[in-house]
């Protein structure tokens, strides 16, 4: 083992080697506390002994070994300390040096159960957030506060209680059966695209995008969709996949050299990752051949239409529009509902898009919405209703939480009011 | 592991319910707990008497306060449990689910605290 694996080992959210040998630990211990602690003191040995006497042929392995040989002498310690106190807490019978082969080379659905324990729904959303990222993808408590923008001790407290009530309500490391998988499967998407969206547009802070955590989410979904193998139950995880890989693939087009938003079709699409949309077209064309296509499938379908496009005129609206219908459909939300419109407008009917969006702001289910007044200003700016988009604009800028949204409303704004802008030919 | 299940339903639902239905009903939660009597998950339980019917005692400076009313006025109130065995909250859930009440109400599911 050379010292740069060693030290990867060590560095956050580096180890493969760690985390898998962690997923197994906590199965083993029943205990994510004991686990994260005993396989430090594990990695601490290792460190010592690796470079000289070079790595065992399975370091997961050796690693699970070592602790778990560590937490036997812990809770043993334990017992005698708090004899009659510990009786019936501790486990040390069920941790015996016979009842698992330490020289299996993988374990697999170790780290499927870590994932469906780490989202289980009864923890709070926010919880399976943290403690995924903390525990599947090995972030430390640090990343993971900035990346949320809290105060660590807030995230650590956290951590601690989802860690409690895993303990004490019994939520099970196992992977859900049959009948529960389609609904616990939902939760862990919802996870890993809740990631993917901070870190697309975060929801606080000055930064545009956080390429970090849109990494972590499309690492994530990738584990789990290579942990499930072409199981058919999770079609919709291989369609997130592909959903984030070709949303990523903008990532390098979405700001301009001085860090302003760019939309769609102000990008320069020659910034766009064509191995990200490559493999990200892959997926949905099988996911789509694999059966009824699901809310995530629909809506890679779409981004692939975007990806296709070598330039915005060459975007297949019509059938973006379509897709939008049948997403209305399957999932309907009042944010589907305002990228329907938009699309239908784009599409060439341009007064109807503008009918719902306005049916839509009347409802007043998306108020305080600024990307719905913005549509809606860019839909009059092109039906030529100046001074009603420049009015659009300035609502829209008011209600931009993020100091480069603002910037580009004000940019939008000065458009529309500078010479040439009553032609409508942006 | 031992969970309580704790059945909250809006009495006032009950109100002008046929006897009929009232009596299906019944028969529901008396098939649901023969079934898990019968799988060996049931450990206890009872149906409530209406929160009308509630005492409140409370002892403060040493002197025992009791007042009319449920603890705590709420949309659902607590209508009955049942005490069950299951191996981990899955099982539990899984079980609360098929609570004639959890298709009006809400079933919370609650550890049992051991004691040894």
């Amino acid at each position: 083992m050379s010292p740069d694996d060693l030290a990867g080992l060590f560095e956050s959210g580096g180890g493969e080697i760690r985390r898998r040998a962690l997923a197994t630990l906590i199965r083993l211990l029943g205990d994510f506390d004991l686990a994260e602690e005993t396989l430090q003191d594990a990695l601490t040995v290792a460190l010592a002994q690796w470079p000289r006497s070079g790595a065992p042929a399975n370091p997961s392995a050796w690693l699970v070994a070592v602790a778990r040989r560590r937490a036997i002498d812990r809770l043993r310690r334990a017992r005698r300390f708090t004899e009659i106190e510990a009786e019936g807490h501790l486990s040390v019978p069920a941790l015996g040096p016979t009842d698992t082969d330490e020289q299996d080379a993988e374990w697999p659905d170790d780290r499927l159960r870590l994932i469906f324990t780490c989202c289980h729904p009864a923890l709070a959303l926010e919880a399976q957030v943290a403690l995924t990222l903390r525990t599947v993808c090995g972030l430390s408590s640090e990343e993971v506060a900035r990346a949320f923008m809290m105060p660590i001790a807030t995230l650590q407290q956290r951590l601690v209680r989802a860690k409690a009530k895993i303990r004490a309500a019994g939520i099970p490391y196992r992977i859900p059966g049959s009948s529960d998988l389609p609904e616990r499967l939902d939760g862990v998407l919802a996870v890993a695209y809740l990631i993917f969206n901070e870190g697309y547009a975060p929801t606080s802070g000055d930064e545009l995008i956080r390429p970090a955590l849109c990494e972590e989410a499309i690492r994530l979904v990738r584990l789990l969709c290579e942990l499930a193998g072409a199981s058919p139950d999770y079609r919709e995880a291989r369609a997130l996949l592909a959903l984030l890989l070709l949303q990523d693939s903008r990532r390098e087009a979405r700001l301009s050299a001085a860090g302003e938003v760019l939309l769609l079709d102000e990008q320069d699409r020659r910034l766009w990752s064509s191995a990200r949309i490559e493999e990200g077209l892959g997926l949905v064309e099988t996911a789509l051949r694999e059966g009824p296509a699901g809310a995530y499938a629909i809506q890679a379908a779409i981004a692939a239409l975007h990806g296709r496009a070598h330039a915005p005129q060459d975007t297949d609206w019509r059938q973006i529009a379509a897709l939008y219908t049948l997403l209305a459909h399957r999932a309907p939300s009042p944010v589907v509902e305002l990228n329907r419109a938009v699309a239908i407008a784009m599409a060439g009917d341009l007064d109807r898009g503008l009918l719902l969006l306005e049916a839509l702001r009347a409802s007043g289910v998306l108020a305080g919405y600024h990307l719905l007044e913005s549509a809606r200003a860019d839909l009059l700016r092109r039906q030529g209703r100046i001074s009603e988009a420049a009015e659009a604009y300035r609502a829209a800028r008011a209600l931009a939480r993020l100091a480069p949204e603002q910037r580009f409303l004000e940019r939008r704004l000065r458009e529309l009011e500078g010479p040439g802008a009553l032609d409508g030919t942006h | 592991m031992q969970y309580v299940l704790l059945i909250y339903e809006n009495e006032k639902s009950w109100v002008g319910v046929s006897e009929a239905d009232q009596k299906a009903m019944f028969g529901e939660y008396h098939a649901f707990t023969e079934s898990i009597a019968k799988s060996g998950h049931y450990k206890g339980g009872e149906a409530l008497q209406p929160v009308s019917t509630a005492t409140s005692v409370r002892v403060r400076n040493g002197k025992t306060l009791s007042t009319d009313g449920p603890f705590a006025e709420t949309k659902e109130q607590l209508g009955g449990f049942y005490l069950v065995e299951a191996a981990n909250l899955d099982e539990a859930t899984a079980m609360a689910a098929r609570i004639p009440g959890a298709r009006t109400g809400t079933i919370e599911v609650r550890p049992i605290l051991p004691t040894k």
